[in-house]
């Protein structure tokens, strides 16, 4: 089981009140949680990658564990920690606009 | 008894508004996605209970809403808007060839005839369609295909399809136009289509007669009329009596003919409406003043409409998709500002009320008048 963080927007749109939790089959990757969480809510596809190319969208980020798992390969293995739901994979919404 | 309904897209979410015949009274709903961008919201004139709504921001991309009750609840339908084939390039503002990459949609057009059937202009320039309900999106690829398509070059706002009109006495025949590469039309649904921007000038482009790379802001026409197109240009107010073939000025006597919206009376069809913006770099009326401005002849004579609207100190912006009219008896005239003001004019421009004064910057405003 993962535990996913997302945005307050992004809840508001798949009409979840809290953390989203998922259960991924084989390696736990970012893509494996993405497609998880797409196939779950598909309200959320193309707000967190986009539509055709499937590449993260620039103003998001992905945290784990104290990192920053933004570049890093879709298809790398996330930190133990988030794959057995000890630490949440935190999709977040950039800062910006003063 | 006849009622209205007002369709408000803003910066941070859209509005419902609501009154009767008599349009003295409004209820106001909203808002509805708040803190999205709601580009453009509009209803099926086969269905007035199936609208379409374009929401997007610059973190979570874009999404289409559609409603089948008339804006009470909402549902996110198709999204994907993928190119057909290889893209290719359009010219960037550098003059260098850039990839088309679709940024959002900027207009839904729903069909005349067939509620699931809805168009969407969109940024990068292109033209899509839906035949069940904005489920699945497809490229009409002929408009971007047609030759002129990697010469077009964006204008300050982007390379954006903003306006899509349908002709109601020939399903065949759509007008679309681009900013900043002109107006287009297609006779064949869509399958081909050609410039139609002849006697257009603009004297900021290499050449200020060019087949295509004019900044044309918005055009407008009247159903009864249909082959009469009336054009706001980045400057220039235009006039074309056959179809976009040709055009005329018909700026006349107005104080400025920089702005962004026109629209037509619902029952006089030489009746017309922009709104004077002091200039490109001022994006605000001259002298302080909202001044709506009408023609009765199709142009040239222009007499200001100001009762009710703030005539000092007013420094709002009313943009290209943001004026609408109704179509009861006694013609209603509608639009917003950046500044949130909604303004409405229930006899056709001589008196103006606010429906509301304090919205989010105004990027739309369509009108449904329901029986």
């Amino acid at each position: 089981m993962i535990l996913v963080v997302l945005p307050a927007h992004l809840r508001t749109l798949a009409k979840v009140n809290g953390d989203v939790q998922l259960e991924i089959q084989g390696c736990a990757t970012q893509r494996a949680v993405l497609d998880a969480l797409e196939s779950r809510y598909p309200m959320l596809r193309g707000t967190i990658r986009d539509r055709v190319t499937l590449e993260r969208r620039p103003f998001l980020r992905f945290f784990a564990c104290e990192e920053d798992l933004s570049f890093a390969s879709p298809d790398a293995p996330l930190p133990e920690a988030v794959a057995s739901g000890k630490e949440p994979f935190f999709i977040i919404g950039a800062i910006a606009g003063g | 008894m006849s009622s209205v309904r007002v369709l408000v897209g803003t910066r941070k979410g859209a509005f419902v508004l609501s009154a009767d015949g008599k349009r003295e009274r409004w209820d106001v709903s909203g808002p509805h996605f708040a803190g999205w961008e709601i580009y453009h919201m509009k209803g099926s004139p086969a269905d007035p209970n199936r609208l379409y709504g374009s929401q997007s921001t610059g973190w979570f991309g874009q999404l289409i809403q559609r409603s089948n009750d008339g804006g009470k609840s909402w549902e996110p339908v198709g999204n994907k808007f993928a190119y057909d084939g290889v893209p290719g390039t359009h010219k960037w503002y550098d003059g260098t060839p850039h990839p088309w990459e679709f940024k959002r949609v900027w207009h839904l057009e729903p069909s005349l005839t067939d509620p699931d059937t809805v168009y969407a202009g969109v940024e990068d320039a292109a033209l899509f369609r839906s035949t069940d309900g904005a489920t699945t999106w497809q490229e009409l690829p002929g408009l971007r295909g047609h030759g002129t398509g990697s010469s077009w070059q964006p204008g300050a706002g982007g390379l954006c399809l903003h306006t899509i009109i349908l002709d109601p006495s020939n399903p065949e025949r759509i007008y679309i136009a681009i900013s900043a590469a002109g107006a287009f039309r297609t006779d064949d649904g869509a399958k081909t289509w050609k410039p139609i921007n002849h006697g257009l000038h603009s004297q900021y482009i290499p050449d200020p007669d060019a087949e295509v790379g004019h900044c044309v802001h918005h055009v407008a026409m009247h159903r009864a009329h249909p082959e009469v197109l009336y054009m706001q240009k980045h400057w220039d107010v235009m006039r074309s009596d056959n179809a976009g073939d040709s055009w005329q000025e018909v700026s006349g006597n107005l104080p400025t003919d920089f702005g962004f919206a026109i629209d037509v009376h619902a029952h006089e069809p030489k009746t017309i409406y922009v709104v004077p913006i002091k200039s490109d770099s001022e994006h605000f009326p001259p002298d302080g003043k909202l001044r709506v401005y009408r023609s009765r002849a199709g142009g040239n004579e222009w007499e200001a409409l100001t009762r009710g609207l703030p005539q000092r100190d007013c420094y709002v912006n009313v943009l290209r998709d943001a004026m609408a009219v109704d179509t009861l008896d006694s013609c209603g005239v509608y639009f917003g500002t950046t500044g949130g003001q909604v303004y409405a004019s229930p006899d056709a421009g001589e008196n103006w009320t606010p429906i509301v004064r304090d919205l989010p910057a105004v990027l739309s405003v369509e009108v449904q008048t329901l029986s």
